[in-house]
């Protein structure tokens, strides 16, 4: 366990001609240092009722009285931090303290830097979700072979276990890291920063980053992308949307895969992509079939036309 | 959903903000969590106890308080109580409602010694 950021479970294999090297787990936190400073008020204000010292609503009794056994016994017990700045009978030195931090701040902090980092390098970023088996890596390989020639791209794998999907990815050209999330149900921004700084992926590439197969708990974690694509296949049911909502919701681009498949089956997509934008209405759908390619160079323009608009955004402030 | 990472990431806010006042342990910590969070509290609960174990925060009381969820119907031009994340106005039973309550997930307040 890195003994700094207290990362443990997620391990980063390196790509380049195999060199798995052991899962080696680089922790220089060089541009992925950050500060840490917290705005927030730090009131000190408690509820107790002073006109009724004995009155305490929460169980500290024992504390309490160990703290004034203490008092008594070895003279130094230090008061000047309590609540009221000295002792007072029957006041308990114990401390409430507002923190008012929302409890995915420490991830967001992370995903600031590497969102800062991508814009730095001009890298567009696209975070990939589904479920396990929507044809995400494969639908992947097709989108690199179609924009290499255009623009260079880089993968971010994530998997519970094994670097599969990683070596598919190696077969295109394109440099892919591994991350095994162990027994992690999602990516989240402290593993994609480590594994950007093994990528460093070059100025003006697209990097995708293929999260765990999970329609529930990528959807929380930012990770710095511009965008999160969401992956559906028409063999998973039209009421995907409604059953797993937040991950709609957070995507900005829906690709209905598997497209294909649609003769053999009686999936509606019409109710899907309605579903799908009750929603989120500002979601935008493609039909696409990572088998036969259809929609695959609607998609890819789609990626370059975001990028573009991105980095004029990004050249904006 | 991943209660686990997040219970991390409370403990570990938690002793940030223990160590940055000085204290010894941290005896309650309080959360708001939305109703439409998609997080469960009790396993809130159950993955606390065991991150806390060994830290300063072993044995701290999990306090968590439920906040309903509640949205901004834009055809009724009222706010009116959300059952469900994306779900329809109870009134009018259109889906123009815009969430205003019921996904928080924050750390409120903590007592320490």
């Amino acid at each position: 366990m890195c003994s700094v950021c207290g990362c443990g479970e997620a391990t980063i294999a390196l790509d380049k001609d195999g060199d798995k090297a052991g899962a080696a787990h680089t922790h220089a936190h060089g541009p992925h240092d950050h500060p840490h400073d917290h705005d927030h008020p730090h009131d000190h204000d408690h509820p107790h009722d002073h006109d009724h010292p004995h009155d305490h609503d929460h169980e500290h009794g024992h504390d309490h009285d160990y703290d004034h056994h203490r008092h008594h016994e070895d003279g130094v017990a230090d008061y000047g931090k309590g609540l009221a700045g000295s002792h007072v009978p029957g006041l308990s030195q114990e401390r409430i303290v507002r923190i008012e931090r929302d409890i995915l701040s420490k991830n967001d902090a992370y995903a600031s830097d590497n969102r800062r980092f991508l814009a730095e390098r001009g890298v567009f970023a696209l975070n990939f979700v589904s479920s396990p088996g929507s044809g995400k890596t494969c639908l992947l390989v097709k989108a690199i072979n179609a924009l290499k020639e255009r623009m260079p791209v880089t993968v971010i794998e994530g998997d519970q276990q094994t670097s599969n999907d990683a070596e598919r990815i190696r077969a295109t050209g394109a440099s892919a890291v591994q991350i095994n999330t162990g027994k992690g149900c999602h990516l989240d921004a402290h593993m994609v920063g480590h594994a950007l700084e093994t990528l460093s992926p070059p100025p003006g590439s697209a990097l995708f980053i293929e999260n765990v197969g999970n329609l529930v708990c990528p959807a929380a974690f930012d990770l710095g992308e511009a965008h999160k694509v969401v992956v559906l296949s028409v063999t998973e049911g039209e009421d995907k949307p409604l059953k797993y909502p937040d991950m709609f919701a957070a995507a900005d681009l829906l690709l209905l895969n598997k497209s294909d498949l649609l003769p053999h089956l009686d999936f509606d997509v019409d109710a899907c992509l309605a579903n799908a934008l009750r929603v989120n209405p500002r979601l935008q759908t493609l039909i696409v079939s990572a088998k036969t390619g259809e929609g695959v160079a609607a998609f890819v323009a789609w990626i370059e036309a975001s990028a573009a608009r991105r980095a004029v955004d990004m050249a904006k402030g | 959903m991943h209660e686990m990472a997040l219970t991390e990431s409370i403990v570990e806010i938690a002793l940030e903000e223990a160590r940055k006042q000085g204290a010894r342990k941290v005896t309650r910590v309080s959360l708001d969590i939305g109703a439409l969070s998609s997080v469960e509290p009790e396993a809130l609960e159950f993955c606390f106890s065991a991150v806390a174990s060994g830290t300063a925060a072993e044995g701290a009381k999990l306090e968590i308080e439920r906040v309903a969820g509640a949205g901004w119907c834009l055809d009724c031009e009222q706010s009116v109580p959300l059952a469900e994340r994306f779900g329809a106005c109870p009134r009018c039973g259109g889906y123009r409602v815009r969430m205003t309550a019921g996904d928080e997930l924050k750390i409120r307040e903590m007592e320490i010694d």
